[in-house]
């Protein structure tokens, strides 16, 4: 309305408020970073758990006897394919498990230079319904030296660990977002000190407190608004670019940077309910003072 | 439009924080367009008692009714619509400085939300006849003392409100213009507006012999009612050393820059 193009009080001229954008801009560049951060973590353990979940991984430890080893493995292979829910199993060629330990034991160690363990990579139908203690007593009533490793107590401290990250971040944002409302209210505060004689005199003359409270409002939005535009364009970058430092260490342990539509759906949303929240803030600084006026 | 109270004021005490009462036991009412003049000594509690008819203050004790409404258990988001039937035409004025003379004037009406081409209209044409036609866009720090006067009564007026209350509105104005403002109350009272003017100014009040309410200590001693212009004279007799006294003292910063309009139109056009 009228109200929003032409303002009754001098706010636009308040010096006290010039500083208000860049605030809220550091702010928003912080949320831009954490929630980037957030965004990343989730992809990855969504990975983790895609490339893992499902599988597991039976062991039959070395001894000393080469026969009885190949024994063990045909009894384990037996049991497998004895259980049901198992939708594909695999033991894993010497060939491969010495790529797997290259980078602990070196190019020059040839496989027989150590005992190494069978290993067979079992991948299951349903997980759900797959009875892991069952198969565990079986296996190791037949083989003793046969082991199970699920990866799950694996992966579930890892993503903990991620969730641990995510909390942290999310309350990186809670923070941020209660100090851009304090600002807000420092500022909104200042404003209705500097011009307390005229919203007295907008009072007297029959404005309502939503009348007053809206001038404010308007004036917060646009300052809030611009602090978000100048935080996301200072921030987006940034973001990218650690983005694109963590990609060139080649790492796939790190968080991948890779954002669909609602990833940046969301990075848009960020000017706009900063803006938002500066809005209510503003708006309900200024009725909870006026309330104090007859 | 019948005959109605505007206000009533029933044994009102005023007090500031812990200091004395300012007033003590005030009680009088207002008819619907009835024309006051609200005299006493400064200190008295003139500026006191018209905050509490236009709403800026409390009552520590006692019932104030306005238009009807009972001020103490009339809920909070009511007051405002209350407040809009009120002009006020404030003793500093209280212009809002960083707004023109034409924004200052139109404020109630935007408040009130009204048109904006309205507005204009309306504003347009008070502005025209309080002789400040060339000074719409002028802001009050560069008007001189009795243009912001005008302006700070055209504010009053704009809406034309039910109630109408000056304190001190001749105080910045020569005697010419004091008289031709006190015509546009009077012609605003005329059409139902009723009307409260504190002042100092004796002559003023002895010219226009409207009905006197003194302010003696916190204490509203005389109520002259309409046709009892008797107590007013007599109090205006036992003040005169004291009136003389104040003509003296406004004589001196009556250094007024006010220029001399040609006769604007007459009132009725923007009325």
């Amino acid at each position: 309305m009228l109200g929003v193009k032409r303002s009754d009080l001098p706010l636009d001229q308040d010096a006290h408020s010039r500083f208000l954008p860049w605030l809220i801009a550091f702010m928003v560049f912080l949320a831009v970073l954490a929630i980037g951060g957030i965004l990343a973590l989730n992809a990855t353990a969504a990975r983790w758990d895609q490339g893992v979940g499902g599988t597991l991984t039976v062991q039959i430890a070395a001894t000393e006897d080469a026969r009885a080893d190949q024994n063990n493995l045909q009894e384990v292979l037996n049991v497998i394919a004895a259980q049901s829910g198992i939708e594909r199993y695999t033991v894993i060629d010497e060939d491969r498990m010495m790529a797997l330990l290259s980078p602990w034991l070196g190019e020059s160690a040839k496989a027989g230079d150590l005992p190494l363990p069978k290993l067979i990579d079992v991948g299951l139908a349903d997980e759900a319904q797959f009875d892991l203690k069952a198969f565990t007593r079986a296996l190791q009533l037949r083989v003793p030296e046969a082991s199970v490793d699920d990866h799950r107590v694996w992966l579930q401290r890892l993503v903990k660990l991620i969730r641990t990250v995510q909390l942290i971040a999310l309350s990186i944002l809670f923070f941020i977002a209660l100090a851009t409302v304090g600002t807000v209210v420092f500022t909104t505060r200042t404003g209705l000190a500097v011009h307390k004689e005229a919203i007295e005199v907008l009072h007297l003359i029959g404005a309502q407190d939503s009348y007053i409270a809206g001038q404010f409002a308007g004036r917060a939005m646009m300052l809030g608004l611009k602090g978000g535009l100048i935080g996301i364009v200072l921030g987006l970058p940034a973001l990218l670019a650690v983005g694109y430092l963590a990609e060139s260490l080649q790492d796939a342990a790190l968080p991948e940077l890779a954002f669909g539509i609602g990833e940046w759906a969301l990075f848009a949303a960020i000017p706009i309910s900063v803006a938002a929240l500066a809005t209510t803030t503003a708006r309900r600084t200024v009725l909870r003072s006026l309330a104090r006026m007859l | 439009m019948s005959k109605g109270n505007i206000t009533r004021f029933e044994n009102v005490g005023l007090r500031y924080g812990l200091g004395p009462e300012v007033l003590r036991d005030v009680t009088f009412s207002l008819d619907q367009g009835s024309f006051h003049f609200l005299v006493g000594e400064s200190g008295a509690g003139k500026s006191s008692l018209l905050k509490l008819m236009y709403l800026a203050l409390k009552p520590s004790r006692g019932l104030i009714s306005l238009f009807g409404c009972d001020i103490a258990t009339t809920p909070r988001p009511e007051l405002p619509a209350l407040r809009r039937q009120i002009g006020v035409v404030f003793q500093e004025f209280r212009l809002l400085e960083h707004l023109s003379t034409f924004d200052n004037v139109a404020l109630p009406l935007r408040v009130a939300g009204i048109r904006e081409q309205d507005v204009t209209r309306h504003v347009t044409e008070l502005l025209e006849w309080v002789g400040l036609k060339d000074h719409m866009k002028s802001r009050p720090p560069t008007l001189s003392g009795g243009q912001q006067q005008r302006v700070s009564i055209a504010r009053a007026v704009i809406a034309r409100p039910r109630l109408l209350l000056a304190d001190e509105p001749t105080g910045n104005v020569d005697d010419r213009m004091a008289l031709r403002l006190m015509h546009l109350f009077e012609e605003l009272n005329r059409l139902g507006t009723t009307i409260v003017v504190a002042t100092h100014n004796m002559a003023l009040v002895d010219s226009l012999g409207h009905p006197v309410m003194r302010l003696d200590a916190g204490a509203m001693s005389v109520v002259a009612g309409s046709g009892n212009k008797s107590a007013a004279r007599e109090w205006r007799e036992s003040r005169e050393s004291a009136a003389a006294q104040a003509r003296a003292r406004r004589g001196r910063i009556r250094e007024d820059n006010d220029e001399t309009d040609a006769d604007p139109p007459g009132i009725e056009n923007f009325l």
